[in-house]
């Protein structure tokens, strides 16, 4: 993905001196962060006020992706890989299908909310919530640097098969006995 | 520490193009307080589901961005992520295969039904 | 030979008290064998009690300068309970009464429980009656004494409730104990007050620092001490106030009463002042009030018993009358008397319980003497022994009662006339009330109804050597130098005072005179004498009221105390607790409000605590970083 920046900040630059150049490139940078980022928030908007759950359904897969671009923007191609196929692609088509069997009404009407009472009390503690974190997260000053790391793949492989061996076994046990209780709990004990 | 009060317009425009920690903590939080305003408004279960994903997914956006923005020298919060996503994979097909069975056996998916444990 | 019998002395005690363990443990069931366990325990201390005596009489131990083995107890602090073996004469007499006693009426009891099923139980009983009663009197200090004192109450409890199913029983059981626990209580304090003040209870410290200490500060402190410390000998040995249990006591069986409550028990009071007369010797004042307590005591008791009818109660009076004469030697200062006359009183007294036991048992439990009569024909052993007690307690010589009782007579008419007057009054009292109880059911005709027997030998036996006993003790004691042997302070020279003897056998034969004329010849009739003094027999024969006083001062004060109480009990004190639950009741109910099984209510709450929270440490971490300045 940087390599695809630079290329393009290339193209654009051409001919600029360094310093619009620069400035052409944050630009392009911001564009594609403001891009994604909107795509991510209004879908996810899109997911709570939808008001048939089909719809609702499709937009978190496509705040999903956008959250996925957002990894691949921030160096991150393996995260995003896996955010497209898990969430992207696997909790997606569960939760479609969780809704085709659970539902056989009007999907229209299938997306019901709580009392305005209900709904009002929700935004100001989500309001709240959001305030005191961005509030936070402006007062911190970090110190921002992009260390270069290399392949992110090759690291995580390597950190994940040495150092991390052992949570990654008991993820994967994780998954396995997530799978087997879902299969027990939807299938019912007693319909042996 | 910043001092957002005293800002210039110019600052403030020089801030939000200069893409940084902050902008994805920012919207991690507004990922995080739309999944909540769902989760506390929906009635039904998938959709109360769906928001928790929500949720899950703007804690991942800043373990990667920590990672990717801080001083570090390896990859362990893009690992971490990695974990996250396992077990929200886990815990989706858990609350999905829950959501099937509570359907089958009251008919009905409505999360403010499901009251048994009234005090 | 005498020194293994004194360091052996523990044992004394302790065999007893095994027998009591093994008894009720296992063997409760099994007649034969629980009669086995106990005869032979208690003959073992018998044995053992005669070796310690002769290592006492052969021995350099007097009562200036006893043996004594300690063993550590318990340790708090500073504070070191010990219990052990402490033998000076007075002790190994002591040891021989109550060994001799129990083992007789133990053997006595073999015959008189043969149809009980309990007499398992009653072994036991009996078993552990005579080790708290020998562990009281080895006793080295205060504390174990105390301790001893208790589980002596306690058995005594047990066996005077014995026949737990009579109701009557129930509550005399229920009567001893509680009147014994106030005295008791009393003597608690003062033992308390003595270790407050002195640090230990130890009796033969205390005897070094006691007049010391007198010496010092004076008699007032330590008189409240003495005082305190003869409550307890007031209720345990039937002295005035508290006297009115020992009567109802003859509820238990006989044997009982003729171990606990005439013979051993009940002289333990004496005893304990026996042993502390230490402290009450050095003060006058107590010694006043113990000598006019014993000596209205001996005089308030016979002349109940002169009226009483059932034949168990006589005795009972008449023991509460003796144990006055016991303590009244005391307050005039005799020790050596008065421990003559409890040692010549425990073998006739018990002779004639036994005696009474035998009698009741043949009589199918009838009591009232005037039902019986002529019984010297259907039960001549019984008769012979009986008639040897009645000598001995009225004092004819030479049985044993007459040089005990002359003793204290003597030692009274030194101190006092009026006291002396008293007793002496008391002991023409007990001359005709025994003479009244022997000629009444002993003599005259045969009834036609009458069922008496003679009884078997398990009880024949030891009533005879009892009888032997109370002729012999007292003779003697005199001749051997009972006074030279156990005494406090400087022997007493043993020598019979003429005038007052004399007298006081002439008065016992004008005594034994009246009631003959009265119940044998019939020359006066008992009912007319009855109707001229109406008022003072019906005083008598009712006790004095002092029963009913009590059941009046009971339902006036601790009814009305006990009503206030229960009321505080249910309103305030349940009112607080149930109170506290109605209050936490409604809080929860507050609280169920919030637990409505709603999930997302739940989570909205959640969140508002994260959004406290995070707010909370924003507003910290300002402050923080606003002190140490730089980025994070």
């Amino acid at each position: 993905m940087n390599e695809l920046l630079k290329l393009v900040h290339g193209v654009v630059n051409w001919g600029m001196d360094t310093a619009e150049s620069m400035n052409a490139g944050v630009l392009i940078d911001a564009s594609v962060f403001y891009a994604l980022m909107w795509v991510s928030v209004l879908a996810a908007l899109g997911v709570v006020l939808c008001r048939n759950v089909v719809h609702s359904a499709l937009l978190l897969t496509a705040s999903f992706i956008g959250v996925g671009c957002l990894y691949i923007y921030m160096d991150s191609p393996f995260i995003g890989a896996v955010q497209f196929l898990v969430y992207g692609g696997a909790v997606a088509i569960l939760i479609v299908m969780a809704l085709m069997l659970t539902r056989r009404d009007d999907m229209a009407h299938s997306n019901l909310s709580r009392s305005l009472f209900c709904q009002a009390g929700a935004a100001v503690i989500s309001g709240a919530f959001f305030l005191c974190i961005s509030v936070a997260s402006l007062m911190t000053q970090f110190r921002e640097m992009s260390a270069e790391l290399g392949d992110s793949v090759t690291g995580l492989a390597d950190m994940m098969l040495t150092k991390y061996i052992l949570p990654f076994e008991v993820a994967a046990v994780l998954l396995l006995i997530a799978m087997i209780g879902a299969l027990v709990i939807a299938k019912g004990a007693h319909e042996s | 520490m910043m001092d957002i009060f005293s800002l210039s317009a110019v600052d403030i425009l020089n801030w939000s193009v200069h893409i940084g920690l902050t902008h994805f903590l920012l919207l991690a939080a507004l990922l995080f307080s739309i999944g909540l305003y769902g989760l506390l408004t929906r009635r039904g279960i998938i959709p109360t589901l769906m928001c928790v994903e929500l949720m899950l997914n703007a804690a991942n956006i800043n373990l990667v961005a920590f990672n990717h923005y801080r001083p570090v020298t390896d990859f362990s919060g893009q690992l971490m992520a990695v974990f996250s996503i396992a077990v929200a994979a886990s815990e989706v097909a858990i609350g999905i295969a829950l959501a099937f069975r509570i359907y089958r056996e009251r008919g009905s998916v409505n999360i403010d039904e499901l009251n048994h444990m009234k005090g | 030979m005498s020194e293994f019998a004194l360091t052996h002395a523990w044992l004394i005690p302790l065999l007893p008290a095994l027998a009591f363990v093994v008894i009720g443990l296992f063997t409760r069931l099994n007649k034969k064998l629980s009669e086995a366990i106990a005869v032979s325990a208690i003959s073992l201390s018998f044995l053992v009690s005669l070796c310690v005596l002769a290592a006492v009489i052969g021995g350099p131990v007097t009562m200036d300068n006893p043996f004594i083995q300690k063993a550590l107890w318990a340790k708090m602090g500073t504070l070191e309970l010990s219990m052990g073996v402490l033998i000076d004469p007075m002790t190994a007499m002591m040891l021989i009464v109550v060994t001799t006693v129990a083992l007789l009426v133990q053997v006595y009891s073999i015959g008189y429980m043969e149809h009980d099923p309990g007499a398992g139980r009653f072994f036991a009983f009996l078993s552990l009656f005579a080790s708290s009663m020998l562990g009281l009197v080895i006793s080295v200090n205060f504390l174990q004494m105390y301790a001893f004192w208790e589980l002596v109450g306690v058995c005594s409890y047990l066996l005077i409730g014995f026949y737990y199913y009579k109701i009557s029983a129930r509550e005399a059981a229920k009567k001893a104990f509680i009147t014994t626990r106030i005295g008791d209580f009393g003597m608690l304090l003062g033992i308390l007050l003595l270790q407050i003040t002195f640090g230990t209870l130890d009796f033969m410290e205390l005897k070094e620092l006691v007049p010391a200490y007198i010496w010092i500060s004076g008699t007032g402190f330590m008189t409240v001490v003495g005082l305190l410390l003869f409550i307890g000998p007031i209720g345990k040995s039937g002295q005035f106030p508290l006297h009115v249990w020992l009567p109802d006591a003859m509820e238990g069986p006989t044997p009982v009463s003729a171990l606990i409550h005439a013979a051993t028990m009940v002289v333990a009071g004496v005893y304990l002042v026996g042993r502390a007369y230490f402290i009450f010797s050095a003060l006058p004042t107590v010694m006043n009030v113990i000598a006019w307590i014993g000596g209205f005591t001996a005089f308030f008791a016979a002349t109940i018993a002169v009226t009483q009818r059932p034949f168990k109660r006589i005795l009972a009076y008449s023991t509460i009358s003796q144990l006055g004469y016991m303590m009244l030697a005391l307050g005039v200062g005799s020790l050596t008397a008065s421990m003559f006359h409890l040692m010549t009183h425990a073998f006739f007294k018990a002779l004639m319980f036994l005696c009474a036991g035998a009698v009741i048992e043949a009589m199918n439990e009838e009591a009232d003497i005037f039902k019986m009569g002529g019984l010297r024909h259907r039960m001549p052993t019984t008769f012979k022994c009986m008639t040897i007690g009645v000598l001995a307690i009225a004092g004819v010589p030479p049985f044993a009662g007459f040089f005990s009782k002359d003793m204290i007579l003597a030692a009274a008419a030194e101190v006092s006339t009026p006291l002396y007057l008293l007793a002496a009054a008391t002991a023409f009292m007990t001359a005709f009330y025994m003479a009244r109880l022997l000629f009444v059911a002993f003599f005259g005709e045969v009834r036609e109804d009458c069922p008496a027997h003679e009884t078997n030998s398990y009880m024949k036996w030891p009533l005879v050597v009892l009888a032997v006993l109370a002729v012999l003790s007292g003779a003697w004691g005199h001749f051997a130098g009972f006074g030279e042997w156990v005494y406090y302070g400087t022997a007493a020279e043993e020598h019979i005072d003429f005038m007052i003897a004399g007298s006081s056998v002439v008065l016992t034969f004008i005594a034994f005179a009246l009631a003959y004329e009265i119940y044998v010849a019939k020359r006066f009739s008992s009912y007319l004498i009855s109707q001229r003094f109406g008022i003072l027999y019906k005083l008598s024969y009712n006790k004095y009221y002092v029963d009913e006083f009590y059941t009046i001062v009971r339902n006036t004060f601790v009814d009305k105390l006990g009503a206030a109480l229960y009321w505080f009990d249910l309103r305030v004190i349940d009112g607080m607790v149930n109170g506290l639950a109605k209050g936490v009741g409604c809080l929860s109910c507050v609280f169920t409000v919030l637990q409505n099984g709603q999930a997302q209510r739940y989570a909205a709450v959640f969140y508002c605590g994260v959004i406290a929270l995070v707010a909370y440490s924003i507003f910290y971490a300002f402050r923080i970083l606003q002190l140490l300045g730089g980025a994070y």
